[in-house]
């Protein structure tokens, strides 16, 4: 008997690990040959469980056999790939020349944008798949009842890999492909075509989304909300296995498969943060992941972009005048929202400092504003410390935080470096939404006030503009100090720099506890503006806010994500109001900025 | 002549709709009475739009009766909180600084609940949860600015605990979403159920993560304790994979399953014919209520929307007739006004009287109890019973030590 269950919990973790092995491996396809972090991957996937349910029952009241199933999985796949194909023409083939992460932006309004689009199509309600025919019954294997819908689950992911490594290695297409994960100059070199090569990785890539999402029907329904779930896990998936490695991602995808099956018979409420533990875990033991290749330098992103120059004095002057203006002329509401920005904006602008100085792109970034809320929300409730105080503990917390992760993280680089981020940022989250006793868990703290003396809107906003102007101001000193050149002389050639005798690992360090000092600064301005906190605010959505403040307004210049915070939340706030569509809407706006202002709204981001 | 005319062909033309109503109904007139309300509209429309649909039409019949305050139309002013509690709270602020409103009312998520109810605390202006489940939002967190319509998690557990009281069933497992609502009522659950059947044991918990089904490990480790009884707080789209994979399993077989929410038809409808027979849920069977204010408001609602009411419609329809016996006992829009009219309110609703008890601001609205048969290729609501909420409040006792009184 209990053999019999240690067995069906196998299967029923090896049948979710194939799932999640189909998605996984397209998007590390994706990112292999194209290095687009493809925030939308998950999507394609929601796409093709809703294409799924809607083609499926009219084909199985055709005829119910499981070879018109597949034939309905498969048709639904290749409806994914024409919309990913279509992706690529229309939206990512005009963006190729500027720096990677601008690409993330983009597929990040796309989110938005087919959000809305299932929800208009196909309506709010979950929709249950229909079982694959013969398949939707228990078999009976030492005295456990297996879904056998599992078993072939299980069937179904070494067959895929065994035909992608088939198509990679036999055809010319796959050969293409691999010659441009390790060298995509190369493969531009001997006069490859990189338009329809890219095209056509994208396609598979949204091909395989498609397929793990209508594959996924019998087991789980297609639902509105399964897109963010799902590109999480594929990105831990692709990140343990190794980006671009197809067989790293389908090993990554049974051990988390397995793990997440047995981990929960120990530890019942592990399930938040299991697959990032073993990311973490992962990529510190071994950086590039379990089978992927040390990555090659990323091409023409931010090296040599210089110290940022101090912004003009009327544009100083601008920004000043902005705020007395909305202190001292506009209403509560206004002044509310304006705080709100300058908290984002102080954000955005030390992940700026990060990405664009130190060349840690983090993806996590909101973990250091949470850190920073939840530090002077607690002291300020439950220890009763004054406002002044509180806010003075949040950023010493949040800095604290981010030493911590810097030491853990600052010998790696490039885009493991950012999952790995990611991944702290997501044991911050899980502690703060599961250690309910001192956190108050998601529903977090509330009654956070400030000083009599700030406790109106104006003098609060006044308050936040104190603080964080001169912050700013402060770090772009740093950035044209000595210590700002040589963060950037490691960021453009590491091995010159520790040839110099540089304290490479330790300046890295100390600008992660710089920026999320002050991220953190940001975030206990904003627990008492808002006058609670909670864990969404350290959660992925709001990182992905902050990268795309930052990107919106651009890196080149002071003005860039204090641009972009302005832009994206005033955006936010205007459009929400007037239609429940303002998903869509907020996502088309960003696609448009992206297309339009490729650089950033505050000028270009100057190439090598 | 056109002059003289007119008027009489008015008055012709007026006159069917002077039968069917009371003789002294004039349409509301004059400067109308706003309403702030806030829902996640984009993220939770399968709830949140079905509740804007019978407030709506609620809205339209006060108004058709001569409205509130002496004939001034009720207005309701939509807005979506963005699901998120900054979202939220940044929301209320806009609605109670810009759109003139005199109260705020909605919500849908615990979180977003608890930050606008902050929001509210801190203007010292009313805010009528209409929909969040946290106990928190009137029991620790309560403040007094914030009143509560549905029936809270503990009570909704509580009904569940009672439908078995004294059954032979020692053994459960318990699975539900890793978040608060789940959290909070897995630990009323292992309270109550101590006390509804003596040595009740729990021998399983299992809390997958929320949206993110991967329901048959879960489904292993529970049918590896061998409860005899399962309480279950899974819903939406985490419910549907785990009932068909406890289905396939043998999960369910011979063992007594309680379920919170499922009866209700948002989560109901889209399990179709795999509807759980033999739960025991609360839920809320729409077109079995008898009660004749129902019925007409049934009829009425799936005459306009071509659809049958949802948990969320019922109360959005209810949450107007709140507002309305409110606003007619404080008889202006003052805060504190309102704020004395509603503690202590009876409201005869469409499903009966509802008071808003004083010592928690918690409406005594309650939830049907019943047991989930297949009918028709569709699960329904069978054996149900409507459970007063009156009698499953949290005890005073808990509430004073709770909110500090």
């Amino acid at each position: 008997m209990e053999w019999g269950f240690w067995l069906a919990q196998a299967v029923s973790g090896l049948a979710g690990a194939s799932a999640l092995f189909l998605t996984a491996a397209g998007l590390t396809l994706v990112f292999g040959v194209c290095r687009i972090v493809n925030f939308a991957h998950g999507s394609f996937a929601m796409v093709g469980a809703y294409v799924a349910v809607t083609l499926l029952p009219p084909l199985l009241a055709w005829s119910p056999s499981l070879s018109v199933f597949l034939l309905g999985a498969v048709l639904s796949a290749l409806a994914v790939a024409a919309l990913g194909a279509a992706v690529e023409l229309l939206l990512l083939r005009r963006i190729y020349r500027v720096p990677e992460l601008f690409q993330l932006l983009a597929t990040f309004g796309l989110v938005l944008v087919i959000q809305d689009g299932v929800l208009q199509l196909w309506g709010p309600e979950d929709i249950p798949g229909p079982r694959a025919p013969g398949l939707g019954h228990g078999v009976a294997i030492l005295g456990e009842r297996i879904p056998a819908y599992d078993l072939f689950l299980i069937a179904v992911g070494p067959v895929v890999l065994a035909l992608l490594t088939l198509l990679l290695r036999a055809t010319r297409f796959g050969l293409l492909i691999q010659a441009a994960t390790r060298d995509r100059e190369m493969v531009a070199a001997l006069g490859v075509n990189q338009a329809l090569l890219f095209t056509g990785v994208f396609a598979l890539g949204a091909f395989l989304a498609g397929l793990g999402g209508a594959l996924q029907v019998p087991r789980i329904p297609a639902s509105g909300g399964m897109d963010l779930p799902i590109i999480a896990e594929a990105f831990v998936v692709t990140v343990v296995g190794g980006m671009g490695s197809v067989p790293g991602a389908f090993l990554a995808s049974v051990l988390i498969g397995l793990l997440q099956a047995f981990g929960i018979l120990a530890f019942p409420k592990i399930t938040l943060v299991l697959v990032f533990l073993v990311m973490a875990a992962v990529l510190m033991l071994r950086p590039q992941g379990l089978l992927g290749r040390p990555e090659p330098p990323a091409r023409g992103a931010i090296e040599g972009l210089a110290a940022l120059p101090p912004p003009s004095p009327p544009l100083r002057a601008l920004a000043v005048a902005a705020i007395l203006a909305v202190a001292f002329l506009s209403d509560d509401y206004l002044r509310k929202v304006a705080t709100e920005m300058l908290v984002l904006a102080i954000a955005a602008f030390s992940l700026g400092f990060l990405i664009a100085n130190a060349g840690i792109v983090s993806f996590g970034h909101a973990a250091f504003l949470g850190a920073g809320a939840y530090a002077a929300a607690l002291l300020s409730v439950r220890a009763g410390w004054p406002m002044e105080a509180a806010l003075a503990a949040g950023p010493l917390f949040a800095g604290t935080l981010a030493l911590l992760f810097g030491a853990a993280l600052a010998r790696m680089g490039g885009i493991y470096l950012a999952m790995l981020t990611l991944a702290f940022a997501q044991i911050t989250h899980a502690v703060a939404f599961q250690w309910v006793e001192l956190t108050g868990g998601d529903n977090g703290i509330v009654g956070v006030r400030p000083a009599w003396w700030a406790s109106d809107r104006a003098s609060y906003l006044l308050l936040a503009a104190a603080l964080v102007l001169p912050a700013i101001w402060a770090l772009r000193r740093v950035l044209s100090a000595p210590f700002g050149v040589l963060l950037r002389a490691a960021r453009d050639s590491e091995p010159r720099a520790l040839a110099l005798g540089l304290p490479v690992v330790a300046m890295r360090v100390a600008a992660f506890a710089l920026a999320g000092a002050l991220a953190g600064l940001g975030g206990a301005v904003f627990a008492f503006s808002r006058g609670s906190v909670d864990p969404t605010l350290l959660a992925i959505p709001q990182s992905v806010d902050l990268l795309a403040m930052l990107l919106l307004g651009g890196v080149q210049a002071v003005a860039g994500p204090l641009l972009g915070a302005v832009a994206l939340h005033g955006l936010k706030d205007a459009v929400m109001p007037l239609t429940d569509l303002w998903r869509l809407f907020l996502g088309l706006a960003i696609l448009l900025l992206v297309l339009a202002f490729p650089r950033g709204l505050a000028g270009a981001w100057r190439r090598a | 002549m056109t002059c003289l005319r007119l008027p009489r062909r008015a008055a012709l033309l007026a006159l069917p709709a002077l039968a069917l109503r009371p003789a002294a109904a004039q349409p509301a007139r004059g400067e109308p009475v706003r309403i702030g309300e806030l829902n996640s509209y984009a993220r939770m429309a399968a709830f949140a739009v079905p509740y804007r649909n019978a407030i709506q039409m609620a809205q339209e019949e006060v108004n058709a009766e001569g409205g509130v305050l002496g004939g001034r139309p009720l207005e309701f002013v939509f807005r979506d909180d963005g699901a998120t509690p900054s979202d939220g709270a940044r929301v209320a602020e806009d609605l109670l600084t810009r759109e003139n409103v005199a109260f705020i009312a909605g919500t849908f998520l615990s979180n977003v609940g608890l930050a606008v109810a902050d929001v509210a605390a801190r203007r010292r202006r009313l805010f009528l949860a209409t929909e969040p489940l946290t106990d928190a939002l009137t029991m620790a967190q309560g403040n007094p600015y914030t009143f509560r319509i549905r029936p809270s998690t503990f009570m909704q557990t509580r009904m569940l605990a009672e439908a078995v009281r004294g059954r032979p069933v020692r053994r459960w497992a318990i699975v539900a979403p890793n978040y608060e609502y789940g959290q909070s009522a897995a630990a009323a659950f292992k309270r109550l159920i101590a006390e509804a059947i003596p040595g009740a044991e729990i021998v399983a918990e299992q809390y997958p993560a929320l949206g993110r089904p991967d329901a048959g490990p879960t489904v292993g480790a529970l049918s590896r304790a061998r409860p005899e009884g399962i309480f279950n707080v899974l819903f939406g789209a985490d419910l549907i994979p785990f009932v068909r994979e406890g289905q396939i399993r043998g999960l369910f077989e011979n063992r007594t399953v309680l379920s919170l929410l499922t009866g209700e038809p948002e989560y109901l409808l889209p399990l179709g014919a795999e509807a759980p027979g033999g739960w025991i849920v609360t839920g809320y069977p729409a077109e079995q209520i008898e009660l004749p204010a129902h019925r007409r408001f049934f009829d009425a609602y799936r005459a306009r929307f071509q659809d049958t009411p949802r948990l969320g419609s019922l109360l959005g329809y209810v949450t107007v007739q709140m507002v309305k016996a409110m606003l007619d006992r404080a008889r202006s829009t003052d805060t504190d006004a309102m704020i004395a009219a509603l503690r202590g309110l009876v409201t005869e609703t469409i499903v009966g009287p509802v008071t808003m008890r004083v010592l928690d601001q918690q409406s005594t609205l309650g939830a049907w109890v019943g047991e989930i048969a297949l009918e028709g290729g569709r699960g329904v609501m069978r054996n149900w019973r409507y459970e007063d909420g009156a009698n499953h409040m949290f005890p005073e006792a808990e509430v004073r030590a709770a909110r500090r009184l």
